[in-house]
């Protein structure tokens, strides 16, 4: 009897669990569709439906006039440009330190570690940064994208953790057959360290695709601009409401539809690399934020 | 007696001794070890550290062309004018009011969901939900600010046709400052909640399942087994992580708050870094708006070190 009751309550639950994870998923993708449904409508189709997810009258209008200057190929080329580049600095610095600070026989590595943690709690804030960067000489360079945020301690963190769950042994033996420690890092290290390396990859081309307070503290040329940028000028300045909206021009607001497919084009490079390295992040970023 | 204390305090400084040149045969040996962590040091020191140094112009009229070596000091002058100001507490007060949102609103519901998907049995069912609640944690608050503003917008924006087909009025979200707040936190939940459960996730993953028989057992349903098994297992994740969100006490996402912010919400929506930004480099008043930062900045690190102390009185391991 008493089996029987609990089954009952254990299938009432489940129905309330999968239901409401199925609507949290559906909710949490429904915005994004939204757009790119309305992306491929007509702008008035999009004014005369009230929940436009799938357009009946299929349109490349938006992104014929969106791609009819050169303005967003600019912008997409600085930004692939800043991803793949940035992306491979950033991972050659960030391996480089975490392998080195793995190292359990390392003197002052304790020291080390604690000045790259404390980076984590304490700042100097925006000016400050920005002065540095201005003295060394990266204003208005794309290289200001990349340089200051050469490594993340957090990535860099969950990388060493990674490495020192490798067996120790492999170095060892390694070692004895005269490897040095860079062809032990980019030799045995690095390839058997694949989800790791993918995962890490990802969340920085990740951040740098999405760059965009970085462009606007350190880029004046409009010409140097990343997409997202561009984005906010084309559908947040475009609304005329924010903040320093003096740099707004009497330029008429774009269509609804070129809004839509402007951030489509922001938005789906890192959605096309997502699905490929899921089945690494999931495993990989696991493994050193559970130690914190 | 005597003879061995002495010979026990040669010992001793023999062994130093061993030990001196032990540490400097591991350093000689591991020298390219140094060379490949050196690059890394330099960066820290330069884009991390040097900033820090770059902190004292708080306490200075600093001005561009004479440097911080030039600059006259003027002491807490910045400060003093900061805690005077009624913008300061505006700011203070927006600012400690998001905190609160994140803390007490949306800290939860990670787990909330981790719970949820760790019942779940069927894996296809499980990877799908996952792999939908991540993706928006790709987005650029950019994007995600661009997709509310096309959204909610007066004219055409789908929030409103709705609201208007249901006989409400239409609400102008983004100019008014009632909406900030809940806008604000709704799309930091949209963007984070699912990417927020995978260290949660693993966290349960880690669970010894005999407990799970044992309480079933004891007759546990699954509300008890998660109440009295999975929490308190995960508990110093949860311990770790609010530890971590407290330190960002003030890192409330300057892109996303600057991109929502307009004049007619600035009364709610105005912070810490967004101010800093205006005044810095747009007004170039450089000092007082880093004194504005490092205040920031010295309360974060200050409510760190307070919630580990706070942890470790209560038997908790902390993170340091």
């Amino acid at each position: 009897m008493a089996k029987q009751r609990i089954s009952a309550g254990s299938k009432v639950f489940d129905f309330f669990n999968y239901f409401l994870l199925a609507l949290l998923g559906i909710i949490t993708i429904l915005p994004f569709i939204h757009v790119v449904g309305s992306s491929f409508a007509t702008s008035a189709e999009v004014a005369n439906t009230k929940f436009l997810l799938f357009p009946t009258e299929f349109s490349i209008k938006a992104y014929e006039y969106i791609f009819s200057t050169d303005t967003i190929f600019r912008a997409l080329g600085v930004s692939i440009l800043v991803t793949v580049g940035g992306t491979l600095w950033s991972m050659l610095f960030s391996t480089l330190t975490a392998y080195g600070l793995s190292r359990r026989d390392l003197v002052g590595r304790r020291a080390i570690n604690f000045m790259i943690v404390f980076t984590l709690l304490f700042n100097g804030g925006m000016i400050p940064t920005f002065l540095v960067v201005q003295q060394t000489g990266l204003l208005n360079s794309l290289w200001a994208l990349i340089i200051p945020v050469t490594i993340n301690a957090f990535n860099m963190i969950i990388l060493r953790s990674f490495f020192m769950n490798l067996p120790a042994g492999l170095e060892e033996s390694a070692k004895i057959d005269g490897a040095n420690d860079f062809s032990i890092l980019f030799r045995i290290v690095l390839p058997i360290s694949l989800p790791a390396i993918a995962t890490i990859s990802l969340f920085y081309a990740v951040t740098y695709w999405n760059t965009y307070m970085h462009a606007i503290l350190y880029l004046a040329d409009a010409d140097k601009w990343p997409v997202q940028v561009l984005l906010r000028q084309i559908v947040v300045l475009a609304s005329g409401m924010n903040y320093d909206a003096e740099t707004y021009t009497d330029v008429p607001p774009p269509e609804v539809t070129v809004k839509m497919a402007t951030i489509v084009v922001a938005t789906v490079p890192v959605l096309l690399v997502y699905p490929f390295l899921q089945k690494y992040f999931a495993k990989g970023a696991l493994l050193g934020s559970v130690k914190g | 007696m005597e003879t061995t204390a002495l010979t026990a305090k040669e010992n001793a400084k023999q062994a130093k001794k061993m030990k001196r040149s032990e540490t400097w045969r591991r350093i000689k040996r591991n020298k390219m070890i140094y060379l490949m962590i050196l690059p890394g040091i330099i960066y820290f020191l330069i884009y991390k550290y040097l900033p820090m140094y770059g902190l004292i112009i708080s306490f200075q009229d600093y001005k561009p062309y004479k440097g911080i070596m030039g600059s006259e000091w003027v002491g807490f002058e910045h400060f003093q004018r900061l805690f005077e100001s009624t913008e300061f507490w505006m700011i203070f007060k927006n600012t400690l009011v998001l905190f609160g949102l994140q803390i007490f609103i949306f800290f939860p519901i990670p787990i909330i969901i981790s719970l949820m998907l760790n019942e779940v049995r069927h894996s296809f069912f499980k990877r799908g939900v996952q792999t939908l609640i991540y993706i928006p944690h790709f987005m650029s608050w950019v994007v995600i600010v661009s997709i509310s503003y096309v959204m909610l917008t007066l004219d055409g924006g789908i929030v409103n046709a709705i609201l208007e087909t249901l006989g409400f009025e239409k609400i102008n979200f983004l100019l008014n400052e009632d909406w900030f707040r809940p806008m604000y936190i709704l799309q930091v939940i949209w963007r984070e909640a699912g990417w927020g459960t995978i260290i949660f996730l693993a966290a349960i993953t880690a669970v010894d399942p005999q407990l799970y028989e044992a309480a079933r057992m004891d007759g546990a349903n699954r509300f008890r087994q998660m109440w009295h098994i999975t929490i308190p297992a995960i508990r110093n994740v949860i311990i770790v992580l609010l530890i971590l969100k407290i330190g960002d006490v003030l890192e409330l996402g300057f892109e996303h708050v600057y991109l929502l912010l307009n004049s007619s919400n600035r009364s709610v929506a105005e912070i810490f870094d967004t101010y800093v930004y205006v005044a810095g480099l747009q007004q170039g008043q450089f000092s007082y708006s880093t004194a504005v930062g490092f205040f920031k900045g010295g309360v974060g690190l200050a409510m760190v070190v307070f919630a580990n102390w706070l942890a470790q009185k209560f038997d908790e391991e902390g993170i340091y």
